[in-house]
């Protein structure tokens, strides 16, 4: 059985900058993917219900305010308290390279800095998405 | 009248029939360059009539040759670097340094609680708090901020837009502290919620309150805080957002028509208000492309103020533009690259006759700047302005045909642009649509794909890949940032004065449900020591929050 993979793209936090995930999620829905954005300030809770609402198999946020290490996990944990620890959590933004390791110990599945072309991260999608057997 | 330049006509028939041809049937040109190669007598209006009306002569109109008729002869542009982090007392630190090494003007970058009318003990505020700029929760924190920095003797530009009005009080109430009279402070508040909506994201409150306050801070500066800009209308954030360069002149224009009328309709005078307008642009790294658009910006911005809105003062007319070096276009690959792309982008910002200008250091695409990275962003404009000889002379690019066709060209599709706005029914009812915001999108969304398809090359992206061995220290927030704004805050409401504070803030509610000016309510409540945080929700609980289109 194959069903189109649903992408959340997502702010979390405060932060306003959203070329970045605007640009993402429009590669993604290009790429085949039914996107769905949140828009901004969304809080840890708010994007586990939206994810669980809108049943998507991928949660990806945005943010370039700094605050990642301190939200990104925030939102794994939702997730998982709303019996949805499956779901692939992906990151990306100004996010320096000494916080990833923290990150995908954290639950963060991958995280894509600035400059990554967006079929990379199409790409990581669908490996991973297959990998779980939805395509 | 143009002239028609016959043989020259002549001439590049020739030329493009001979020798030109022929290298291009052997040597084809590199892909994905402009259709236009070669800039000649042909493509610009040589004529006395155009030079006079169109170009000019430096602090006249059209303004297109630079706002001031001595430019960086008389006085350099003034030299900032955007700065902000942690607590107030940190950011005094670093302020007090760039103060040391020669920066003419403060620009102060406030995290992201701050920007968005929030204290720092919120839930919304964890992780946030003192990130991305320093973390302001009430007149104690702006008191600390500025210890030592008398205010008289500095210009300071706050990036601050839907709280301006209360940063704006603290600003005035710390120099009342120092002795300084209103009069006399100099400076800038962004202002611009506009912006905001469509291009940056830190809006508070519906567009039509938000217009309101901008139009009150207006009001009020005329008569009390006369030297102050009080509005920065941001093109920059458009642009960075992944708006072309004529939609960045275009929407920040239409945009600013949608002030000037607000403020028109609360019975201001133009004249009294426009000499207080400022702008903040990118300086973008197509150097000659740069140039262009700053005078097209000027002469345009000129034209719309004296024939638009009949400002007959000519500080009406002019475009007062601080710009900054593009942010968008820095790397997190081989970031030490990022110095040479930010002098590029200063220089052509120079050339373009920029007034104001702080320029990015080259860690930005990893992480908030070092002491150090600081600095070189400031000698970099310091390099440019003692040693390059660009300050030297007024407008130097002017007369090139391929400047002055480019100048023409970006100002008649701005112009075009800000028509088709004007058509949707102006800049408030393309932002509510979500049209604005569309349409940046899709210049962003070209944008990647013509890099992901190598149509442009970003060195050290998809091209030149690899070797990086820099090895960047990046500044690291305390994460207790929040734990020690939280003690203040609990710490000062114990001591303030809880009856002033609820009088001052029920005041505030009462003049923000009437049509009268807000920002005395708000100086009121700000000395009694109200946050941030409750001032902006006792405006939050008249003017109710915006709800964003969502696009994509």
């Amino acid at each position: 059985m194959s069903k189109t993979i649903r992408v959340l793209v997502t702010k979390p936090g405060l932060d306003g900058h959203d070329r970045g995930a605007k640009v993402v999620a429009r590669a993604l829905r290009d790429a085949g993917f039914e996107v769905i954005y949140t828009g901004l300030r969304q809080t840890p809770e708010q994007i586990a219900a939206a994810a669980v609402a809108e049943d998507v198999d991928v949660v990806a946020m945005s943010l370039l305010s700094g605050a990642h290490n301190s939200l990104f996990p925030r939102v794994v944990e939702c997730l998982k308290e709303h019996g949805a620890g499956d779901i692939l959590v992906i990151g990306g933004g100004v996010i320096p390279e000494s916080d990833i390791p923290f990150l995908k110990e954290h639950g963060v599945a991958e995280v894509f800095t600035p400059g990554t072309p967006t079929t990379v991260t199409v790409d990581y999608i669908r490996k991973a998405m297959a990998e779980r057997g939805v395509k | 009248m143009k002239e028609k330049f016959e043989q020259i006509a002549l001439e590049k028939e020739k030329w493009e029939q001979g020798p030109l041809a022929k290298i291009l049937t052997k040597a084809p040109e590199r892909p994905h360059l402009p259709e236009q190669r070669i800039y000649t007598p042909l493509d610009v209006d040589t004529s006395e009539e155009h030079y006079v009306n169109k170009i000019g002569f430096p602090g006249q109109f059209p303004m297109t040759r630079g706002g001031q008729p001595t430019m960086y002869r008389g006085r350099l542009w003034t030299m900032r670097s955007y700065s902000g982090f942690a607590t107030a007392e940190e950011s005094n630190q670093r302020y007090r340094f760039l103060l040391d090494q020669g920066v003419t003007g403060l620009s102060v970058a406030f995290d992201m609680p701050t920007q968005i009318g929030y204290d720092s003990d919120h839930p919304f505020s964890e992780g946030e708090v003192g990130k991305v700029g320093v973390a302001i929760d009430s007149l104690a924190d702006m008191e600390k901020l500025f210890e030592g920095i008398p205010l008289d003797k500095v210009s300071t530009s706050m990036t601050i837009n839907a709280p301006a009005m209360v940063i704006l009080a603290m600003y005035q109430a710390v120099g009342e502290k120092q002795g300084v009279a209103s009069q006399l402070l100099r400076g800038t508040v962004q202002n611009d919620n506009l912006k905001e909506y469509i291009a940056r994201g830190t809006y508070i409150f519906p567009p039509r309150a938000s217009m309101r306050m901008t139009a009150d801070l207006f009001a009020y500066c005329k008569d009390n805080i006369p030297k102050w800009n009080t509005i920065s209308l941001g093109g920059y954030h458009i642009r960075e957002a992944g708006a072309t360069m004529t939609q960045e002149i275009a929407f920040s224009f239409a945009n600013a028509i949608a002030y000037i009328q607000q403020a028109l309709d609360v019975g201001l005078d133009i004249d009294d208000f426009a000499g207080r307008i400022s702008w903040i642009f990118t300086a973008d790294i197509n150097v000659l492309e740069e140039v262009a658009k700053f005078r097209a910006a000027r002469r345009l911005w000129a034209k719309i103020l004296r024939d638009r809105f009949g400002a007959k003062k000519t500080s009406s007319w002019m475009l007062r533009v601080h710009c900054h070096t593009s942010g968008s276009v820095l790397t997190a690959q081989q970031p030490i690259n990022n110095a040479v792309r930010v002098a590029l982008q200063a220089f052509g910002a120079v050339l373009g006759g920029t007034n104001s200008m702080a320029t990015c250091a080259f860690d930005e695409a990893l992480s908030i700047p070092t002491e150090e990275s600081a600095t070189l962003a400031l000698r970099t404009q310091q390099i440019i302005a003692y040693e390059s000889g660009a300050a030297d002379i007024i407008d130097p690019l002017a007369g090139s045909y391929y400047i002055e066709a480019m100048t023409d060209k970006i100002e008649r599709d701005a112009e075009e642009l800000i028509e088709k706005i004007e058509k949707m029914g102006g800049a408030v009812a393309a932002i509510e649509s979500g049209w604005m915001q569309n349409e940046i999108l899709n210049s962003a969304y070209r944008h990647q794909i013509s890099i992901e398809q190598g149509e442009r090359t970003i060195v050290g992206v998809n091209k030149f890949t690899g070797g990086d061995v820099s090895n960047v220290n990046l500044t690291k927030v305390d994460p207790s940032v929040r734990d020690v704004q939280t003690a203040k805050i609990r710490d000062l409401k114990s001591r303030r004065d809880e009856a002033e504070v609820q009088a001052a803030l029920a005041e505030l509610h009462r003049v923000a449900e009437s049509t009268e000016n807000l920002f005395p309510a708000t100086l009121r409540a700000v000395k009694a020591y109200a946050t941030l945080g409750e001032i902006c929700d006792c405006l939050r609980d008249v003017f109710g929050e915006y709800v964003a289109v969502k696009t994509i």
